[in-house]
């Protein structure tokens, strides 16, 4: 037997043993997913024993290094276990922004006491963290943000404004974009550093979204003191880390949307709620003919995900291909939900007990976020134009 | 007919935007969302539009209305949408009118069309009963008892079904689901023994019911029209509703539009408003093309209902197919050009997409419509 054979059939009897049977329904959504951190309450039991067992393999980070809480798994000692745990319906123990941004932009850019101190409590889902980049007057401009650290010889004071921060108000430390150098060019002087949510002058504010949900805040900071040592690359060299972690945010943003044909089709989903005709074909025949054009569109877009991995393996620089697959993973992920929306008619317009008070709408509203966060869809187009055709400037 | 409006719909139009802009702005809506109204709408309001003759606006002058006409109706559901105001409008003064003016006894017009100009009685319309609009596939059953009916089923959409004084109830009295023949229309009391409501709150904070009817019974005078013969009364209904709708949804589209417009020019990032990128002015420009042909083709199906013009359901079709679509259009384009702001409650242009949704989704969605029309032309 290979290496990876037996990799698989331990995987697979361990996870078999390991995962409890209410963390086996394949569910995926915010609503439903550990979020972990201080504060966090778990949803039961089996769902804190599922967190603790995959932390204890390093299965929660599987390619981080064992040093930093990981299992340091290959490429395809990972792809096994995620399919694995697909083929049992296992939910992921746990998510949040520390495994999925800052621990990628501490791996490639932290110190080694910095990669000790904040890595091993992510994978274990203790600390929980947020983004702090967007401010009221820096969005798609976001190099020309104005929250100002100054230099206090071992630390920074840092004031100004945060706007978007997702889950602000439940994180415990933040990762976030400072000004340190007020007259160099604006991508020149900005510096990225992380601080405790707790710290003194730290205040979040809800706001409150059009699906009737508070998921982001706005972020206060009044004379707040962050360590130097908790300053990530060199000083005014934080747009490189932003730029990196924003270009994996992309990727990962597209792939996300990449991977949901798994599920039930569309198509699918209307034959049984609206019904089929005599030729077993879904009874409305424009809406079918939408429903499949998206499938095809889904299809197309998983096979330019799969080349691109593995383009990104075999060591190809991908850049701003990132802006691809988020540009139409997101606008794909946009029609899909109109779709549902349509197919799901007035049932679905309700805010009710029977649809489990309006979910789907709830999560049509939320798409509409998806070509805004991480850079509008706009950007995106612009980031290609530019710097994959090279078109020139106006 | 021609395709501009007359100098009383002009006046009628800046009466209904000034009086609208000034009694039912869009954070009255708010207001009222916010106050967990149960009944939705404002009474007063209503009073007050009453008076001004708008909800008698297509009752005959004998009745006690104004028989303005369609277009009228339209321009007042038009200044509604840009203001997103709720009221019971469509199925009072659209849809109950419609039904009494058009197919009712004269008892029944003597007796309840004074009520709607007045203001005194609140109407709803009960047709569809799954998910999707389906009007042939009406399956409430009314089965004869002494003089009279005995209704049983379920309906579900029904706009101010909660609030109505009197509810119309397409049933089934012959054939099966599917059959255009064999409907019937029924007028009853919303108080009747066995008729159940149940208010539901939409996306939009709109409020509809669903109904419940278990051996409601009704004497045969309540039968709008002729039994088994109620489908194309029902159409004729229905098309006036789908104007007084595509209307609406134009003025949400219109109004979503302008206040992204006004965003957009306001809005600075890299040291320029973001309207001045051509990215987002191209797009603004084909709205406001889109948006053109949606009052166009609003306007003549308004006409061709006033004209009771045979081939009316296909400029309603057409209205009700295009205009849902410009109108997703316009408030999907506005939420993604507010960037984050679009994101949040504090900004109307949220508001004005859930509302499309849902007034699209009324009486058939774009795609319902747009099948239609592809029928009648046989393709
Ligand atoms: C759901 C969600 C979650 C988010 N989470 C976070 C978070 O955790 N942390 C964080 O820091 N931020 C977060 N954000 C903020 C997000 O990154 C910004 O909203 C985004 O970058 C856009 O900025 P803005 O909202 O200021 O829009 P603006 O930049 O004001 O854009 C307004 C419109 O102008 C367009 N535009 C701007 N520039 C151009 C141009 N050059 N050419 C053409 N069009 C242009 C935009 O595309 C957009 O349509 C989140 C946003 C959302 C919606």
């Amino acid at each position: 037997m290979s290496d990876l054979e037996t990799f698989r059939n331990e995987t697979r009897e361990w996870l078999d043993k390991n995962c409890p049977a209410d963390m086996r329904d394949g569910a995926v959504s915010e609503a439903t997913q550990c979020w972990g951190g201080r504060n966090w309450t778990f949803t039961s039991e089996g769902q804190k024993l599922w967190l603790e067992r995959m932390a204890a393999k390093g299965w929660t980070v599987p390619t981080w290094p064992k040093e930093y809480g990981g299992a340091g798994l290959s490429k395809d000692e990972t792809e096994i276990l995620q399919a694995e745990m697909k083929a049992i319906g296992a939910r992921k123990p746990h998510d949040n922004f520390g495994i999925t941004m800052l621990g990628p932009a501490l791996l490639k850019f932290g110190t080694h006491e910095q990669k000790l101190e904040h890595l091993p409590p992510i994978a274990r889902g203790e600390l929980r963290w947020c983004q702090g980049y967007s401010e009221p007057g820096a969005g798609s401009d976001l190099a020309s943000l104005r929250t100002k650290a100054e230099d206090k010889g071992d630390h920074y004071i840092v004031n100004g404004q945060k706007i978007w921060t997702s889950y602000a108000d439940k994180a415990d430390w933040i990762f976030c974009l400072v000004r340190t150098d007020f007259d160099a060019a604006k991508h020149k002087g900005i510096s990225f550093v992380l601080f405790d949510m707790a710290t003194d002058g730290v205040t979040t504010k809800p706001i409150k979204l059009i699906s009737g949900s508070s998921p982001f805040c706005e972020t206060f900071f009044d004379d707040v003191r962050v360590e130097k040592s908790n300053l990530v690359h060199k000083p005014n060299k934080g747009w490189d880390v932003a730029k990196y972690l924003l270009t994996h945010e992309r990727g990962m943003i597209g792939e996300v949307f990449g991977n949901m044909t798994g599920g039930r089709s569309l198509g699918e989903i209307a034959a049984s709620e609206i019904g089929i005709d005599d030729m077993g074909r879904v009874d409305d025949p424009l809406l079918r003919a939408k429903l499949v054009q998206a499938e095809v569109d889904s299809l197309a877009f998983s096979t330019l995900l799969q080349s691109v991995s593995e383009r990104a393996e075999a060591g190809e620089s991908l850049g701003a291909v990132s802006s691809v697959l988020k540009y139409y993973g997101t606008e794909m992920n946009k029609r899909r939900h109109e779709l549902l929306m349509e197919i799901g008619g007035s049932d679905e317009l309700e805010w009710s007990e029977q649809n489990d008070d309006g979910q789907r709408s709830k999560d049509w509203l939320r798409t509409k976020g998806n070509s805004i966060e991480g850079g509008t869809s706009e950007v995106q187009l612009q980031i290609v134009a530019k710097h994959i055709l090279q078109m020139p400037n106006a | 007919m021609s395709m501009m409006l007359n100098e009383d719909q002009e006046m009628l139009r800046e009466a209904a935007a000034g009086f609208l802009k000034e009694n039912a702005p869009v954070s009255a809506f708010r207001e009222m969302r916010d106050s967990n109204s149960t009944e939705g709408f404002s009474r007063d309001l209503w009073s007050e539009m009453a008076q001004m003759g708008w909800v008698g606006i297509l009752v005959p002058e004998e009745y006690g209305g104004s028989a303005f006409g369609m277009v009228g109706a339209g321009l007042i559901a038009e200044e509604m949408g840009k203001h997103l105001t709720t009221s019971p409008f469509l199925s009072t003064s659209v849809l109950a009118t419609t039904a009494f003016a058009k197919f009712g006894s004269e008892a029944q017009k003597q007796h309840h069309l004074p009520k709607i100009s007045s203001g005194e009685c609140l109407y709803a319309l009960a047709v569809d009963e799954g998910a999707k609009h389906a009007p042939a596939k009406i399956n409430l059953k009314a089965e004869r008892s002494g003089n009279g009916f005995k209704l049983s089923g379920q309906k579900t959409f029904v706009a101010n079904g909660h609030v109505a004084d009197h509810v119309i109830v397409a049933a089934r009295t012959s054939g099966e689901a599917g059959d255009e023949n064999g409907i019937t229309l029924f007028l009853m009391d919303a108080n009747s023994m066995g008729l159940d409501k149940t208010a539901s709150s939409m996306v939009d904070n709109s409020s509809s019911a669903r109904l419940r009817l278990s051996d409601v019974e009704v004497n045969a005078d309540a039968i709008i029209g002729e039994i088994d013969g109620g489908f194309e009364p029902l159409e004729t209904i229905l098309n006036a509703g789908r104007a007084c709708l595509a209307a609406e949804l134009t003025g949400c589209a219109d109004q979503a539009f302008n206040t992204t417009v006004a965003y957009i020019n306001e809005r600075k990032q890299f040291g320029v408003p973001v309207g001045s990128f051509q990215a987002l002015q191209h797009r603004a420009a084909h709205l406001h093309t889109e948006i053109e042909m949606a009052k166009a083709v609003t306007l003549a199906a308004l006409q061709s209902v006033d004209g009771e013009d045979e081939h009316a359901w296909r400029l309603t079709a057409l209205a009700k197919a295009k205009v849902g679509q410009v109108a997703l259009l316009a408030a999907q384009e506005g939420v993604q050009m507010h960037g984050g702001m679009g994101m949040t409650d504090a900004f109307d242009i949220g508001l004005y997409l859930k509302r499309v949704r849902v007034a699209g989704e009324m009486f058939g969605d774009a795609s319902w419509h747009a099948n239609r029309i592809a029928e009648a032309l046989s393709f």
